[in-house]
């Protein structure tokens, strides 16, 4: 056996070029693949990361009538119980809660339905991270009705730093109530939709706005990571029955989806790479196979069984194609490991991205059990790509091969 | 007991609407330790004879034994492990592994027997001594003369310790020097360990060596002589 594997090894050799070749693009098939495995995870993690600090946070608390009705009567009943207890716990970073109302923003020059969040500033800071967005002024302030909107909302009401405009709403009687805000600070969101969606404002100043009590709509936390999602959700469920605990998936199912669409898609094109190669390396064995034709006929002739001209055959292919493959996952890995801590920047395309909920600078990234995944696939498909040279070497009989000597 | 018998044996080719008669109604006996030369023009059916009686290839009529076994009716399997077990191959060309080195090359037939590691490297530096390459046995066969590789060859057919040695034009691509030294090394061996060599050839230098000639024309025996050297 070992005698067989040496022979098969040195054969790969014989023609060094053609062999090179065919590793190397083994090595590029499968860096390239790795790579934009790695790419594609990466941007597509980073949107869910974004959308998740932007907009979701990693669990929502609503009163369970709020998803139905999103009505400024379906009020979070005593959120100071669940706040303190989520103050407290080992595995939250950080809670906010929200008043959420439905309403109109206008001033002079133009006005749009949005998303009224009553927000506590200060609370905001490890959620949303707001304040970081801020392209132009600031995160309120001390001053009161001071509002807090998007770029792509301020571009439509061409407004400015210092502008006025007038927020519109109803309350539980449908009284319509305005009141009139100044802006304060101006953010750039993930997407243009998001920035003409969400203003922000002062949970204090709409409060004295509206002739009710009222506790909130919302309560947003963010655990220390998202692995710990679906056991303090589980934890919430239990000890606050009676209200609406979602997490960021279940909130916005397509960014879940968009995460398993993403592996199969990537395994796909590891496929469809892997496909190719095997091409290759069929094509280069079945070269090596019918050039030596009489060497073969001969090992037969002399003894050699059909059994053992199979595996020498099948042991070159995986060796040739076994070269490659860890090289090229091992290129790949350490691709992904630079350019994960160092980004790729993007800004050229970034402005097209941006309008998809994309940051431009990406940060390649791969599960590890991708790559064992790659390397299952490699070995799978050398086992393939040998199995059609190896048949056609059986085919050869010894005194055809031997005769045209 | 013959070690090869023939009985009536036929190979007929169709070529197209063409049949050709390559071997036709041969009977043959070799006894062990027999010298023997089957000569005759190109095309007279030496090699078909040859590749019949070392089973590479199937008569359409007749039959083959080798030490009183009837060959013809062993599968494809059994008959690459009878060659392995009873026949020594030398071809024209292209008979040794080019990847292994010489002693690799002798011991790959005992390997594929199944034999100790020790045996084979012991038995293979001792066959490749008496074909007078002791002091080539790491040598890969790209590294050898046309003449060296076949006396490699030889020390491998050897090697699995065969009833006979079937040799197809083993000298046709050897010049005068290294035919006569290659002839030298087979008559030592036929005559000193009484190994049966049988030659398909049509080289004067080789008959000349020859204890007996059997020559053929057109797939039957025109002549057989024994010579007395
Ligand atoms: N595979 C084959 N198909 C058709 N004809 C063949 C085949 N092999 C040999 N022959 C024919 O059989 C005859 C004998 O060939 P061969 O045994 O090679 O003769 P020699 O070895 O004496 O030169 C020749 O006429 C040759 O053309
Ligand atoms: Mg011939």
């Amino acid at each position: 056996m070992s005698t067989l594997i040496k022979i098969a090894w040195r054969n790969i050799w014989r023609n060094r070029l053609r062999s090179l070749v065919v590793i190397f693009s083994i090595i590029l098939g499968i860096w390239s693949g790795v790579f934009i495995n790695g790419f594609s995870y990466g941007l597509n993690r980073q949107r869910t990361f974004e959308t998740i600090k932007s907009n979701l946070s990693h669990i929502q608390i609503h009163d369970t009538a709020w998803s139905q009705d999103p009505n400024i009567e379906n009020q979070v009943l005593s959120p100071e119980k669940i706040t303190s207890f989520l103050q407290n716990h080992p595995q939250v970073n950080a809670v906010a809660n929200r008043i959420l109302l439905n309403g109109i923003i206008s001033s002079a020059n133009g006005s749009g339905g949005v998303q009224i969040t009553g927000i506590e500033p200060e609370k905001e800071h490890g959620l949303t991270g707001l304040a970081d967005d801020l392209t132009q002024g600031e995160f309120f302030g001390e001053k009161k009705n001071r509002i807090v909107i998007g770029e792509a909302m301020a571009e439509k009401l061409k407004a400015r730093i210092g502008s006025k405009v007038v927020i519109t709403f109803t309350d539980s009687k449908g009284v319509i109530i305005s009141g009139a805000f100044k802006v304060v600070g101006i953010y750039k969101g993930v997407s243009s939709q998001l920035e003409q969606l969400k203003v922000y404002v002062r949970q204090r100043d709409l409060r004295k706005l509206l002739n009710e009590e009222i506790t909130v709509h919302e309560i947003a936390l963010m655990t220390t990571g998202m692995e710990m999602v679906e056991s303090v959700q589980q934890e919430l469920q239990q000890k606050f029955p009676h209200y609406d605990i979602q997490s960021w998936d279940e909130i916005s199912p397509e960014l879940g989806y968009a995460d398993e669409l993403m592996e199969t898609m990537l395994y796909i094109i590891i496929g469809i790479i892997m496909l190719a190669l095997s091409f290759g390396i069929v094509n280069t064995m079945l070269m090596a196979v019918l050039e030596r034709k009489k060497e073969l006929g001969m090992l037969m002739a002399v003894g050699m069984s059909k059994k053992r001209v199979f595996s020498m055959i099948l042991w070159e292919t995986l060796m040739l194609s076994l070269c490659g493959g860890p090289l090229g996952i091992l290129l790949g890995y350490f691709t992904i490991l630079y350019t994960g801590s160092s980004g790729i920047n993007l800004t050229m395309f970034a402005d097209g991205l941006q309008s998809f909920g994309m940051s431009p600078i990406v940060y390649p990234y791969i599960e590890i059990s991708f790559y064992f995944g790659t390397g299952l696939l490699v070995v799978v498909m050398a086992l393939l790509s040998s199995l059609y040279p190896a048949r056609r070497a059986l085919k050869l009989n010894p005194v055809e091969a031997i005769r045209t000597i | 007991m013959p070690v090869i018998e023939t009985h009536n044996l036929e190979r007929v080719y169709q070529d197209g609407s063409q049949v050709i008669k390559a071997v036709d109604g041969i009977d043959l006996q070799i006894d062990e330790g027999e010298f023997t030369a089957i000569v005759g023009p190109s095309g007279s059916g030496k090699t078909t004879l040859l590749n019949l009686i070392g089973g590479l290839d199937k008569p359409t009529g007749g039959q083959v034994s080798i030490a009183g076994e009837n060959i013809s009716d062993l599968s494809d399997n059994q008959m690459i492990n009878f060659r392995l077990e009873h026949i020594g191959f030398v071809f024209q060309a292209y008979n040794l592994i080019p990847v292994l080195t010489a002693v690799e090359n002798v011991e790959f037939i005992m390997l594929l027997q199944k034999k100790s590691k020790v045996e084979r490297r012991r038995r293979a530096t001792q066959l490749l001594e008496a074909v007078g390459l002791g002091d080539r046995l790491d040598k890969k066969p790209g590294e050898l003369s046309g003449g060296q590789q076949q006396r490699v060859a030889v020390a491998r057919a050897l090697a699995s310790k065969p009833d006979f040695v079937l040799a197809d034009e083993p000298t046709a691509n050897l010049d005068s020097a290294s035919t006569a030294n290659l002839l030298d090394i087979m008559a030592r061996l036929n005559r000193e360990e009484n190994m049966t060599f049988v030659f398909a050839t049509h080289d004067q230098r080789v008959i000349d060596r020859a204890k007996r000639i059997i020559t053929v024309e057109d797939g039957k025996i025109k002549s057989d002589v024994k010579v007395d050297h």
